[in-house]
C-alpha cells in the first residue's frame, strides 16, 4: 500500500461508482427493524439481548417495530402452540416485502422438548424461516449471531429477488400470497 | 408457624357434621385427606368455608385425576383447601364415573374456581354443574378429545422423523 | 364470567354513554394476542366507551405446552427441566420446589448447608423475578431508564447462576437431594460483589420512581382489588400482600430452613399498581437481608444429601465399583425406585404459592403431577380489576400483576 500522500487528490465533491442493489442492500442491512414475536423463555433472553449488556442497538436495531407493517425481520422467540400458529402466519402475511424470519430457540425451530399434542413442531410448518438459532434458550450471544447471519442474507439480497419465480414458489408451499400483488 | 388445628380435631368436627357422607379419611405425609360423596362436596365445602372454628375459606387448588382401571370411579376431582387463619390445609376428593363425570361447580363459593374448573374440563372432560361458562380454556375449541386422559398420546401425531420404537409410541 | 356493566347496555346493543361525543355505541378493542403492551401472549377483548373500559373477555392458552402430560412420561429427575419453563423469570425456585416435593415423597433429610445454599439461590431468583416486573412497570409508565439499569443487574444474577449450574435462564438448578457441586470461590466472590453493588443501583431506581409525583399519580388507584375479593380469587404472593393480607408461605410453612432467618413480610393497603410495585421493591430488600444472613450463618457440611440413587457417581467409580455402576445405569435409564404416595408441597415462588401436587404409584414417572400455578389462578381477576378504568391503566395493571405466559398456560 502506498502512502496517502501518493494518491492523486481530486478536488470538489467527487462521486463513487457502485451498484444500486449493493447500496440498497447495505442500507437495508444496517437498519433492520425487528418485530419481536416473543412468547416465552426465549423472549426473556431476547429482552436480555436488548438490554444494556448485549445491546442489539449496535446493529442498527434500536427501534423495535411492534407493528408488522413496518417490520423487516420477524424474530420468533419461544414456543408456538397450534392455537397460536394462525396468528403467527397472519403476522407474517401482514409484513411488507422484503421480509426475513429468525427462529430463536429449539421450540420455534422444531418444537424442542415439547413434542406434545398442543405445540407446533417448528414454525417452518407455517412460515418460511431464514435463520435458525438453536438452544433452549439460546444465549444472547447466539441470538446476536443469528441476527448477524440475517444481516449477511440482507446484504446479499438481490433487488429483484422478491419478484422471482423461486420466491413465489417458496411462498406457494406455505399458501402465502406475496403482498402488494 | 405451627397449625392451631390438629388433623384429629378437624376430622372429628367434619364427621360430626356430615357423618356418613365422609367416605374415608387418611393423613398421607401429615396432610388430611378426606373422600366425600360426589353429590355432597359442594355442601361440605360451603360448610367448611362458613364454619367458625375451622375457617377453611381459601381454595388453593383444584384438579382432576384419571384412574382408568377403577371401574365406576374413574375420575377424581381433588380440592386443596386452606385456612389461612388457622394455617391448616385439607385435601378433599370426590370420585365420579366415566359414564357420568359430573360434579357440582363451586364457582358460587369461590370465584377463583372458575378457570380451575374450566381447565379440569379441558383436560379430563369432567363437567361442573352450574358453571357459568364451561368451555375449553387452554386448548383449541375444535379439539375433540380430553388430552389428560390416560388413553391419549402425549406426542404430536404429525411428527415423521421419530422412530416409534424408540419413543414408546 | 362477563363483567359488563349490563344495566347500561340496551337490548339492541347500544350503550348509554357517559360521553356526549359518542353516539351511544360500544367499541370493541382487541388487546392481544400479540400486542406490544401485553408482555406475553394472551388476548383481551375490551369493550370500551371512549377510554373507559366496560368489560373484557380473556382468551388464554396460546402457549399451552402440556407440562402435566409431559410430566407423566418422564423420570423424576428429568421433570426439573419442565419446571424451569413454568415461571422462567425465576426458574431456580421452581426447580428447588420440585426437588423438595420429591424429597418429601421419599423422606430424604437434606443437610443444613444445602438448605442454606438453596435459600441463597431462591432469594436471588426472587430478586431477578421482581426486577423484571418492576422494570417493566417502569417501562409502561414511560420510564425506560430504570429498565436498562436493572437489566444490567439482572445479568449479574445470571452470572451467579451460571457459576453454580452453567445456565442462565432455564437453570435446571440442583438435584433431588441438594446441589450437584458446592458453591465455587468465584461464586462467593461474585455474590459479595453483587451484594455490595446492587443496593446502590437499586436505591437509585427506587429514588427515581417510588416517591416520584408523576409515577405515583399514574399508578395509585390503577387496577385495585380488595383483600376479600383477592382471597375469593385465590390470590397469593405479592399481589395478595399488596391487598393487605400478610400471607407468605416462607413464614406460614417454612421450608428449607426459612425459619432461621429474620425478615419482614411487606403488605400494602389498597392492592393497586403502586402497592404491588412497592411490595415487590420491599421484598427485594428483604431478600437481600436473607441472603446476607444465610452467607453469614452458612453452616459447614455437605452440599448434598446421601442419596446415591439420584446422584450420578464419579466415572472412575462406575468403572471400578459394581454398586456405582448399578446406580449409574438406573439413573441414566430412569429406573430409580420411588415409593407410592401422594404429596403436596408448596414454595413461595416469584408470583406466590407455587404448589406441586404429586401422586406416585411407584412407577418410574409420576402418576399425576399438577402444578398450582399462581399466575393462572389470579389472572382471571383481571377483567374485574380493570372494569371502569382507562385503557392505559389496564396495560399497567397487567404488567404489575406480573403474568408470566409460561406459568399461565402450563
Amino acid at each position: 500500500m502506498g502512502k496517502i500522500e501518493d494518491l492523486e487528490v481530486f478536488n470538489g465533491e467527487g462521486y463513487q461508482l457502485s451498484r444500486l442493489d449493493k447500496v440498497i442492500a447495505a442500507a437495508r442491512a444496517n437498519s433492520v427493524w425487528p418485530l419481536p414475536f416473543a412468547t416465552s423463555c426465549c423472549g426473556i433472553e431476547y429482552m436480555g439481548s436488548m438490554g444494556s449488556n448485549y445491546d442489539v442497538a449496535r446493529f442498527g436495531m434500536e427501534r423495535m417495530s411492534f407493528s408488522p407493517r413496518q417490520a423487516d425481520l420477524l424474530i420468533v422467540a419461544g414456543t408456538i402452540s397450534k392455537k397460536l400458529a394462525p396468528i403467527l402466519k397472519q403476522v407474517y402475511e401482514q409484513m411488507s416485502e422484503p421480509k426475513w424470519v429468525l427462529s430463536v430457540g429449539a421450540c420455534a425451530s422444531s418444537g424442542g422438548i415439547f413434542d406434545t399434542y398442543s405445540v407446533l413442531q417448528g414454525i417452518d410448518r407455517v412460515i418460511p424461516v431464514d435463520v435458525y438459532v438453536p438452544g433452549c434458550p439460546p444465549r444472547p450471544e447466539q441470538i446476536i449471531d443469528g441476527i448477524m447471519k440475517i444481516h449477511e442474507l440482507v446484504k446479499h439480497e438481490g433487488i429483484r429477488n422478491r419478484y422471482s419465480e423461486e420466491y413465489k414458489a417458496k411462498l406457494d408451499k406455505y399458501n402465502i400470497e406475496i403482498n402488494g400483488k | 408457624m405451627a397449625s392451631k388445628l390438629t388433623n384429629e380435631a378437624v376430622i372429628e368436627r367434619i364427621k360430626g357434621q356430615f357423618g356418613s357422607d365422609i367416605l374415608s379419611s387418611e393423613t398421607p405425609y401429615d396432610f388430611l385427606t378426606i373422600e366425600v360423596q360426589a353429590n355432597k362436596q359442594h355442601e361440605i365445602i360451603e360448610w367448611l368455608k362458613k364454619d367458625e372454628m375451622l375457617k377453611i375459606s381459601f381454595l388453593t387448588n383444584l384438579g382432576g385425576v384419571h384412574y382408568p382401571e377403577q371401574a365406576g370411579r374413574e375420575f377424581a376431582v381433588v380440592y386443596h383447601l386452606q385456612s389461612m387463619v388457622n394455617n391448616f390445609r385439607l385435601r378433599l376428593k370426590t370420585y365420579v364415573s366415566k359414564e357420568n363425570p359430573e360434579v357440582a361447580s363451586i364457582v358460587d363459593l369461590y370465584v377463583g374456581a372458575n378457570w380451575m374448573e374450566r381447565e379440569t374440563f379441558d383436560f379430563f372432560g369432567i363437567t361442573f354443574k352450574g358453571h357459568p361458562n364451561l368451555v375449553r380454556i387452554l386448548n383449541e375449541d375444535s379439539m375433540d378429545y380430553f388430552p389428560m386422559r390416560k388413553e391419549y398420546h402425549l406426542e404430536d401425531a404429525t411428527r415423521e422423523d421419530k422412530d416409534d420404537r424408540f419413543f414408546g409410541r | 364470567m362477563s363483567t359488563w356493566e349490563e344495566e347500561k347496555i340496551h337490548d339492541d346493543g347500544t350503550y348509554e354513554s357517559s360521553l356526549d361525543t359518542i353516539d351511544g355505541s360500544i367499541a370493541t378493542l382487541n388487546l392481544g394476542p400479540t400486542h406490544p403492551a401485553t408482555h406475553g401472549i394472551f388476548q383481551n377483548i375490551l369493550k370500551v366507551d371512549g377510554e373507559k373500559i366496560l368489560g373484557s373477555e380473556q382468551t388464554i392458552g396460546y402457549i399451552h405446552r402440556a407440562f402435566e402430560k409431559l410430566a407423566e412420561r418422564r423420570p423424576y429427575n428429568q421433570i426439573t427441566t419442565i419446571t424451569d419453563r413454568l415461571n422462567y423469570c425465576s426458574s431456580p425456585i421452581n426447580n428447588i420446589g420440585w426437588h423438595m416435593t420429591v424429597e418429601k415423597l421419599i423422606g430424604a433429610e437434606i443437610p443444613k448447608r444445602a438448605q442454606y445454599m438453596r435459600v441463597i439461590i431462591m432469594e436471588l431468583a426472587r430478586i431477578s423475578d421482581h426486577l423484571v416486573c418492576n422494570a417493566v412497570i417502569g417501562v409502561d409508565t414511560g420510564a425506560l431508564t430504570g429498565f436498562t439499569y436493572l437489566f444490567q443487574q439482572r445479568e449479574k444474577i445470571y452470572d451467579l447462576f451460571e457459576e453454580v449450574c452453567g445456565a442462565r435462564l432455564t437453570t435446571n438448578m440442583g438435584r433431588i437431594g441438594g446441589f450437584e457441586r458446592d458453591f465455587s470461590p468465584a461464586f462467593n466472590e461474585k455474590l459479595k460483589a453483587f451484594l455490595k453493588d446492587f443496593p446502590k443501583v437499586f436505591n437509585e431506581f427506587d429514588a427515581l420512581l417510588s416517591r416520584n409525583r408523576i409515577f405515583m399519580d399514574r399508578t395509585r388507584g390503577a387496577g385495585p382489588i380488595s383483600a376479600e375479593r383477592a382471597l375469593e380469587y385465590s390470590f397469593v404472593g405479592p399481589n395478595l400482600r399488596a391487598a393487605g393480607v400478610d400471607y407468605d408461605v416462607r413464614v406460614m410453612e417454612p421450608y428449607s430452613s426459612y425459619e432461621d432467618f429474620d425478615f419482614e413480610v411487606p403488605v400494602g393497603t389498597t392492592g393497586d399498581t403502586y402497592d404491588r410495585f412497592q411490595v415487590r421493591q420491599e421484598e427485594i430488600r428483604q431478600s437481600l437481608r436473607i441472603i446476607e444472613q444465610a452467607l453469614a450463618k452458612m453452616p459447614e457440611g455437605s452440599y448434598k444429601a446421601d442419596l446415591p440413587e439420584f446422584y450420578l457417581p464419579p466415572k472412575e467409580e462406575v468403572y471400578n465399583n459394581m454398586e456405582a455402576l448399578i446406580y449409574h445405569f438406573k439413573i441414566v435409564m430412569g429406573e430409580t425406585p420411588i415409593p407410592a404416595g401422594e404429596v403436596y408441597h408448596c414454595v413461595e415462588g416469584g408470583n406466590g404459592e407455587l404448589g406441586f401436587y404429586l401422586i406416585s404409584d411407584g412407577g418410574r414417572s409420576p402418576y399425576r403431577l399438577q402444578f398450582r400455578r399462581p399466575c393462572f389462578i389470579y389472572y382471571q381477576a383481571y377483567p374485574e380489576m380493570i372494569t371502569g378504568s382507562s385503557i392505559s391503566d389496564a396495560v399497567l395493571t397487567l404488567s404489575s400483576m406480573n403474568v408470566i405466559a409460561g406459568e399461565l398456560d402450563a
